[in-house]
Order: structure tokens, then sequence, then C-alpha cells
């Protein structure tokens, strides 16, 4: 019987947190009337939330150590849900047709305001993969993939208005300048590892917005490049709500292509060099793998995915200034990595679109926004810090086994 | 005999602290080699040192592969020796625990396969067969190992002596010459070892990779070896036959002291 000690303990950290808020909780001085008020029934309520509070709290805490007990000893089976859907074809096939008719269908069934704010989702699902290759599968904890992102966005509004290249000139351009800039930032990081190599991409992260900010001649300072051409298309003229529609498209198009190109990544000898040197540096090395130009390739094409999306963010605002480039910016396309789990494509997508949309459509709650973050972070760690989809494993199939006939894994 | 590895006069110092001191020792091509010696006595260093995790200050190290040139390696990086053709395995196991049991081993099969970014992201026909290669080849060792029918477990979830084996397999995916191992039956069960002895024996004689080891385990040491070298205080105390070995009173010294009576 564990009840009885939980309820003892839940019991007194209520009494503890009643304590601690009765100061300002209960007491308040009415200065006009001269008198103390007391709010007995406050600490009531703050009794009883906090005795609730700390039992689910304990009953979750020892659900999860129960089933990890259970997953030690091997009773419970190693496939994730989400897997076991993945795998079924009734189930997967009528829900990727689903999916994709909705898809196709957005842009006609909502307002050019909703378009515009998936539009916004997709591109953190871009910016979310990208980082998911430095951060989910080469385990390098980048802080300042954003200064990429600033990179893309500056390399269209400034090439355009300079040179007046167009948007689909520039996009590869802003992707090879994301490829640059990662090798840069890459060089200098090599040797560096955990909390250190954070802290330095977290100053290069800066240093690209304190250049932005302060280099008037070059980057327009704070007050920015406005004018900026949305993406055209053959030179057909668009309206505004057209516009919105076509980037919808191209964004969609473009998230197809990181998908594939990022999953193919995951899976080739290169993926799975930079999940091994995630996993164990040394070791990765002595097997032969170049750390240095792992690490390297690692940086260059998460960076890519922040150039390209930093040229259609210009596009789609036509308005850049160095304060859409913060810290708060890359802390948030990380925490879309965390949350949806590191290393899974699925995951990154689920993330983007819970820590993207949630905030717009629940404006009603807008004041504790921030709050709300918080506590989700705060519980996903500790009750799955793995994310919310796990990344598994592949299993390869070869040819001097019968796993093709009849003996196939369950 | 031909020489695999040759190592003449290596020096090693930290700082002020000298780990090892002048160093000579040989590998024969096909011969499992054994280095022992107390605690502390310099052995890992020393596979620092020829495998380029270290650049030894002083000395040369020297490798031959079979049907290769001679080539000096001091100051050659880990990953470039690897490539050379020396393998090793860590004292504390340094597996890839998140990754499957075959994708570790094809982890070591990098070095000899060549698909380069464009490579995967096309994923042609090349890519393609060189990918069902890696993975072929990789379960082939496997097999070889024994470790056939754990190939889709994650390494972590593996038993202890299984993941010893799992290193050794992932450090012959690298088709080395030489296979350096680093205690490799430390932690193992009586059971365990035997099975591990007869492997090494195995490799040698099938694979004809010659084997250079770091063991603690006397008795693995003394049934297997060729020729073993003593280790004490960073220098070569002894090299000999195991029988030469057990009867020589220096390295009785070193590893029992000083006979007070004597």
């Amino acid at each position: 019987m564990k009840a009885l000690p939980e309820f003892k303990k839940s019991l007194i950290i209520s009494l503890w947190f009643m304590l601690l808020t009765f100061p300002i909780m209960v007491i308040r001085v009415n200065t006009i009337e001269k008198v103390v008020e007391w709010r007995w029934r406050n600490m009531a309520f703050i009794g009883i939330g906090s005795f609730l509070l700390s039992f689910v709290w304990r009953y979750l805490l020892g659900r999860k150590e129960k089933g990890r007990k259970l997953a030690e000893a091997g009773s419970v089976e190693a496939r994730p849900f989400s897997r076991r859907l993945l795998d079924e074809p009734r189930i997967y096939r009528p829900a990727l047709a689903a999916v994709t008719l909705f898809v196709v269908a957005f842009p006609f069934l909502f307002s050019s305001y909703q378009t515009n704010i998936m539009t916004t989702a997709l591109m953190y699902v871009m910016l979310g993969l990208g980082l998911n290759i430095v951060v989910g599968l080469a385990g390098l904890l980048d802080l300042g993939y954003v200064a990429f992102y600033a990179v893309g966005a500056y390399s269209y509004a400034l090439l355009n208005y300079h040179f007046g290249l167009g948007f689909w000139a520039i996009l590869p351009v802003g992707a090879l300048l994301g490829v640059l800039f990662g090798i840069l930032l890459g060089f200098p990081v090599l040797r560096l590892r955990g909390d250190y190599l954070a802290i330095v991409t977290l100053g290069f992260g800066e240093i690209i917005r304190l250049i932005l900010e302060n280099w008037n001649e070059f980057s327009f300072g704070p007050s920015g490049i406005a004018n900026i051409p949305r993406p055209g298309l053959f030179g057909i003229q668009m309206s505004l709500n057209e516009a919105t529609i076509y980037l919808y498209f191209l964004m969609i198009a473009l998230c197809l292509f990181t998908i594939f190109v990022v999953n193919r990544l995951q899976d080739s000898r290169i993926g799975r060099a930079w999940i091994a040197l995630r996993e164990d540096e040394v070791a990765c090395q002595a097997m032969g793998i170049d750390k240095t130009k792992t690490k390297l390739t690692a940086f260059a094409l998460g960076a890519t995915w922040a150039g390209m999306v930093g040229v259609i963010f210009a596009a789609k605002t036509t308005f850049i200034n160095p304060a859409s480039f913060t810290f708060l910016e890359s802390a948030m396309i990380l925490s879309i990595v965390v949350l949806g789990g590191m290393g899974s494509i699925i995951g990154v997508i689920l993330g983007a679109f819970i820590l993207i949309l949630t905030p717009e459509y629940l404006r009603a709650f807008s004041n504790y926004r921030m709050l709300l973050f918080g506590m989700t972070m705060v519980l996903m760690m500790v009750f799955r810090p793995q994310g919310i989809v796990t990344n598994v494993r592949r299993i390869y199939k070869f040819r001097a086994r019968g796993r093709d006939g009849e003996s196939s894994q369950a | 005999m031909d020489s695999v590895l040759e190592v003449n006069g290596t020096t090693m110092d930290f700082g002020g602290l000298r780990a090892l001191h002048a160093v000579d020792l040989q590998v024969r091509q096909g011969e499992i080699a054994a280095l022992i010696g107390p605690n502390g006595a310099g052995k890992t260093t020393f596979f620092n040192c020829v495998t380029g995790i270290y650049e030894p200050t002083e000395g040369d190290i020297f490798i031959s592969p079979p049907g290769g040139k001679r080539r000096r390696i001091n100051g050659v990086k880990i990953n470039r020796t690897a490539e050379l053709g020396m393998a090793r395995t860590f004292q504390n196991i340094r597996l890839f625990p998140n990754m499957t049991v075959l994708e570790n081993v094809m982890i070591g099969r990098h070095c000899r396969a060549k698909a380069g970014v464009l490579g995967a992201i096309l994923r042609g026909g090349g890519t393609r067969r060189e990918e069902q290669e890696i993975v072929d080849y990789s379960y082939e060792i496997l097999v070889k190992i024994g470790l056939a029918d754990q190939v889709d477990e994650l390494a972590k979830n593996l038993p202890y002596g299984a993941q010893r084996r799992l290193e050794i397999a992932r450090a012959m995916a690298t088709e080395p010459f030489l296979l350096l191992l680093d205690e490799p039956a430390a932690g193992m069960n009586p059971r365990e070892t035997e099975a591990l002895e007869e492997l090494i024996v195995r490799i040698r004689d099938e694979e004809k990779i010659s084997i250079l080891m770091i063991e603690h385990d006397m008795k693995i040491v003394m049934s297997i070896s060729d020729r073993i070298f003593v280790l004490d205080y960073g220098e070569k105390i002894a090299e000999g036959t195991p029988a030469e070995i057990r009867e020589n009173p220096v390295v009785i010294k070193a590893y029992l002291g000083e006979d007070v009576n004597a």
C-alpha cells in the first residue's frame, strides 16, 4: 500500500504552499480604509489546488517509473503506438489520402488569414527539419540557428535591392549562402561539444543579428528593408489573396522536398555517421569516420534549409528587419525539435504545428502564452523527454536470411 | 615473418609525466600478441599512440599492411589509421547505444564506402548497391561473431558480454589487418571468456587478422598469445613466449613485488 505515504507527502506539500503564499495571497492591506483584509478563502483554494496537483504529479511519476521498469524487463512491446499505426496500410493509406485532400483544399476552404498562418507553420516545419539534422541527428546543440535564417532573408532583400534579382534566382543562392555560413560557423566549433558548443553558436547567432542591426550602410540597420517583392510565377500578376495561396502551395512543395531529402540523408551512410557522432565521438572516429567532414556536412546541410526559409520569409512579409531574428526565434525552433522528438521527421512536423498553430488559435489565452509554453516544456521533459514521436531505428532487409519471407519481423 | 606493426622507441609525455618510455614492440603477421602489465603501466596509452588518438613525443610507428607499403604513421589521425587497416576496441565499451546492433557494425563499413551527400539524396543504383553491400557484409560479420539473432536490438540492450563481442564485430567491419583489443575479456564470466578465446583465435585463423590485445586475464593471455609484451611504469620490461614470461623474474617482481628473502 503506497497510497498513504503519497497522501501524506502531498498534504505536506499543500501545507508548505499555503504557508509560502500566505503573505501574498491571504493578507491584503487596504490602504484607503486602513484595514488588513484576511482572505482565508484564497488559502483554502491554494491548499486544495496544490494538494491535487501534487497528488496527480506523483501518480504520473509513479506510472512512468513502472513503465520504465516494465520496459527494462522486456515485457512491453518495443514499438511505440505511432509506429504500429504507420505500419498498418489499412490505417495510414486513408489517413494519408485525407491529409492530402485537406492540405490541397485548405486555402480554398479557409480565409487567407488562416492560409497565412498555415504558411508560417510550414516554414517552421522546414526550419525544424533543418535544425533536426544538426541537433537531432548529429547531436550538436546549435542555439544560433536563426543566424542562417537571417542570412537567407537578407540575401534576398539585399540582392533584390541592389541587383533586382528575383525570388527564384535567390532561392538557391540563399541555400548556398546557408551552406557557406554553416561551414563558417562549423570550423571554429569543430573541437567543441555540449555546453561550450551551445554557447558559441548562441554567440554566432547574436553576432549576425548585431551586424545586421548596426552596419547601417550594409543592411539599413534597425529600420530594415521594405518593398521586397513576393515570389513570382512567370510574371503573372496576382492579387494579394492569390499570392497568399501561391505561397502556401510553394511552401507545401518545399516542405515535401525537405522531407524527401532529409529522409534520404537520414537513411544513408552520412546520416548514420551523424548519429554515430552523436552517440560517441571517439568510437565514431576510431571506426574511420572523419569527424571534421561529418560535423561540417551536418552544419552545412542544416543551414541550407534555414537559408531557403529565410528567402521565403523575406518574400512573404515583404519587409524584414533584425528584430525578426532574435534568440527567441532560435529557441522556438529548438523547442520544435525537442518537443516533436529529436531525430524524428514526423515528430518535428507535429512539433512545429503544435507550437506555431496553438498560440494562433488560442488567442484568448495569449496573456498566459509563455507560462503555458514553459509548463508544457517542463512537463514534456519530465514525462516524455524523448519527444512526442520517438525515433525508431530502421530495420534493414538483407538476403542472407529469410526476412522477406515467412519469418518477417513482427 | 614480417611485422605488420613496428613500434620503435616510442615515448609519450603528458606535461611532466612520462607515460611511455622508449617502448619497442612488433606484431608479426598472423600472430596474437598480448600486452600486459599492472594497472597504470601505460598499456592503453600505448594503444592510443598507435591508433592516432595521441601523437607520441618520440619514436616511430610503422605499419606494413600485408600486400601494402610500409609507412610511418606518427601523428596520423585516428580515422585515417582506421582506414589504413587498424581497428580497435575500447576498455570501457564504447558502442553507439541507441543504434541497432546491425547499424553499429554498419558504421564500421563507413570508411570502406564512398556515397556522398548527393549520392545519398539521389540514391542511384550505385548508392543502393553499396548500401545493400554494407548491410550484407555487416550481417555476415554478426553471424561469425554469433550475434545474428540480435541484429535489430539496440546496442544498449545487449548483455555485457555481447556488447564486448559487438565491439569486436564493429572493428572487424573496417576490414583491418591488425585488430587492437583493449581488455576484451574484462567483466566476462568464465564461460563468456572461453567463447571469446575461441573467437579471437578464429578471427586470426579464418580472417587472417593479426591481433594485439591488452588483457588482465592471465588464463586467456597464456593460452592464446604467441608472444607477450610486459609494460611496467611505461617501460617494456620483458617480451617473449608465454612460457618465457611465466618464468621471467622481472615480470614476477613487477606483478608480485620484491621477494623479502632475496
